[in-house]
């Protein structure tokens, strides 16, 4: 009888394709907005992923997020260098500098500093120079986009020259690194160097980089940092999560994807539904023949439901994939953020797995109360 | 001579239907659609049910098939009580022992000739090669083994009828209802088709009950039930003509 169901779907190509595009248009539509949503919370933590190396951030108990510096007396390092666990512990300053370039144009850009003797913080794909160069005085090693979006067209040059805080910078070194929430360039310098490029202010450090040792637990660690220290200890996932949700929670991002998120739901469940229940009270007569020709309530169930699944799986797999195309796309093209992890792909089969259970049950109810006997009404 | 409408010998009895009466709606809008009926139909013959439109006769077939509930009354078909019966039981009932001719046809729109035919298989949860091999065998009976994949909108009205035959007879019912198998047919065809149902559904272990208007398919029946304001006012034999 499944048989039957589905060449009754795909009898009629029009009335098929107007289900299937309703399911499609809100799997495209809730995909796609989730997964961009998605991709903007990653901008948010991109920073702290970037940092490699350390298990430990160590701040100011009130910071928020990773954007939130509440810079820390020098001091900090040492105490937090005595607390037992902590294998090591290193400098990390993290702030916005204006850059003055030779064109004579002022630029925005993230400033990093990492600790003078370890580097420790330092991006991982170089795709000019080297690290090691960084120890050059004026040395700062700035990101491909960032390069790009200060001088657009130009092939990478190491050697350029630009001021910041009317201190000269060299670039010595040009990485690849993830894209941030504010898409500005992002310099990576030495600690020593950062204090010099950034305004002038009584306490510098942002972060404490640290490390537990190798047979303890990092949040036993971060537990007692925080008891001895009084400054908020935090494992990498830890800071990022509390990052995430500080933007879920602060900002209207998550209000403003949810509601086209929403939206996409249920302009899809609307033409979904209402093309599928047209499509089934066209076959009413039908489902009726069926039904006095000895089909039960439970098979008409079955057969609506499997005709309602086939059209969630197809709807389901296009719409993912239209997304999935849209994101390839626009990472290449554009600088849309695009994530898609399986959570969006999870959340959308649901809202799909509803739509079409929505649409199925407000036409299987016309089936499951009609009388068999309206087959011999002419 | 007229005819009696019921008979003596109870195991001659394909259906007994004893003072069914069909109330719709409620209250000052309820309608009588049968006011008390009472009819036999023998085993092995072909009994047709005619009269003007309202006169309650769809409304009996339906009874008689199980797609139905009287209001009052008792109906037995094949020795089953329908009356007694539960609705997961009618529908088995209707499954196994009941084949349908509609005035419409009402064949999938998506399915072949073939596959129409097969679907009372399919019902039965017959496999589907084995269904559409039936299904193909009844067809060519039929006449129509160079139709078995056309789609019912590639065929004449005549050949949809006789597909909805092949349909109504491939699970060999012992009760075949036809609700005007002829009116959306032209003379010809009309006539075929009566000769079908004729030849090939009326049998020694099997009833057929027509409803139907057309006057030239009164001589392939065995008696007529006239019926009249929801009640059978007159029961002849085929040979005998009726009023028109």
């Amino acid at each position: 009888m499944f048989w039957i169901a589905w060449k009754m779907l795909i009898g009629n190509r029009g009335k098929y394709l107007g289900i299937v595009f309703g399911v499609v248009f809100a799997a495209l539509l809730i995909a796609q907005q989730s997964s961009i949503f998605c991709g903007l919370m990653s901008l948010t933590v991109s920073q702290i992923r970037d940092v490699q190396g350390p298990g430990i951030w160590v701040m100011d108990a009130h910071v928020q997020f990773v954007d939130d510096i509440k810079p820390l007396a020098d001091t900090e390092l040492f105490r937090v260098k005595s607390v037992p666990g902590v294998d090591w512990a290193v400098r990390f300053y993290k702030g916005i500098a204006r850059a003055r370039l030779e064109e004579g144009t002022y630029e925005q850009m993230i400033l990093l500093g990492l600790d003078d003797a370890t580097l420790v913080g330092a991006p991982a794909g170089i795709l000019m120079g080297s690290i090691a160069d960084l120890r050059k005085p004026d040395a700062v090693i700035i990101d491909d986009a960032g390069y790009t979006r200060i001088w657009p067209g130009e092939p990478f040059r190491l050697g350029r020259v630009f001021e910041m805080n009317d201190h000269r910078a060299v670039i010595v070194g040009i990485t690849k690194a993830s894209r941030t929430f504010q898409s500005f360039p992002i310099l990576y310098t030495r600690y020593s160097q950062a204090v010099r490029f950034a305004p002038p202010e009584r306490k510098v450090l942002s972060f404490i980089l640290a490390n537990p040792a190798a047979d303890l637990d990092p949040t036993e660690v971060c537990r007692r940092i925080e008891e001895r220290t009084g400054l908020q200890a935090l494992t990498r996932e830890q800071f990022l999560e509390k990052t995430i949700r500080y933007y879920l929670a602060k900002t209207g991002i998550p209000v403003n994807f949810g509601i086209t998120v929403l939206l996409g739901f249920f302009v899809g469940t609307a033409i979904a539904g209402q093309t599928f229940y047209l499509f089934t009270v066209e076959n009413i007569r039908q489902f009726g023949a069926l039904k006095a020709m000895g089909t039960s309530n439970w098979t008409i169930l079955a057969m609506v439901l499997s005709q309602a699944l086939n059209v969630g799986l197809v709807g389901y797999g296009v719409g993912v994939g239209l997304a999935a195309l849209f994101g390839w796309w626009s990472r290449s093209m554009t600088r849309l953020s695009f994530f898609m992890p399986w959570q969006v792909l999870a959340l959308t089969a649901a809202a799909v797995f509803v739509i079409v259970l929505v649409a199925s049950v407000l036409s299987v109810r016309k089936v499951l109360v009609l009388d068999p006997a309206v087959v011999f009404r002419g | 001579m007229p005819a009696s409408q019921l008979v003596h010998d109870p195991a001659a009895v394909a259906i007994r239907v004893r003072g069914v009466t069909k109330e719709f709606g409620s209250g000052e809008s309820a309608t009588w659609a049968l006011r008390g009926v009472d009819l036999d139909v023998p085993y092995g013959e072909l009994l047709m049910l005619v009269g003007p439109s309202g006169c309650g006769k769809t409304t009996l077939v339906s009874i008689v098939a199980g797609t139905l509930e009287p209001t009052a009354g008792d109906v037995n078909v094949m020795g089953h009580d329908l009356v007694a019966m539960s609705n997961g039981r009618k529908v088995r009932f209707r499954r196994d022992n009941v084949g349908f001719i509609f005035q419409s046809y009402n064949l999938l729109p998506s399915l072949t000739a073939v596959e129409n035919a097969a679907v009372p298989l399919l019902i039965a949860g017959w496999r589907r090669r084995h269904a559409l091999e039936a299904a193909a065998e009844v067809l060519e009976a039929l006449g129509l083994g160079d139709r078995l994949a056309n789609l019912p909108t590639e065929l004449s009205g005549g050949q949809q009828q006789r597909v909805a035959i092949a349909r109504a007879l491939v699970h060999e019912p012992r009760l075949l209802v036809c609700d005007e198998p002829t009116s959306a047919l032209d003379a010809e065809n009309g006539r075929i088709t009566m000769e079908l149902i004729q030849r090939i559904a009326v049998q020694p272990d099997r009833a057929v009950v027509v409803v139907t208007h057309d006057s030239r398919a009164y001589a392939f029946a065995d008696r007529i039930a006239a019926m009249e304001d929801g009640r059978i006012v007159s029961v002849t034999t085929g040979s005998e003509s009726l009023p028109a």
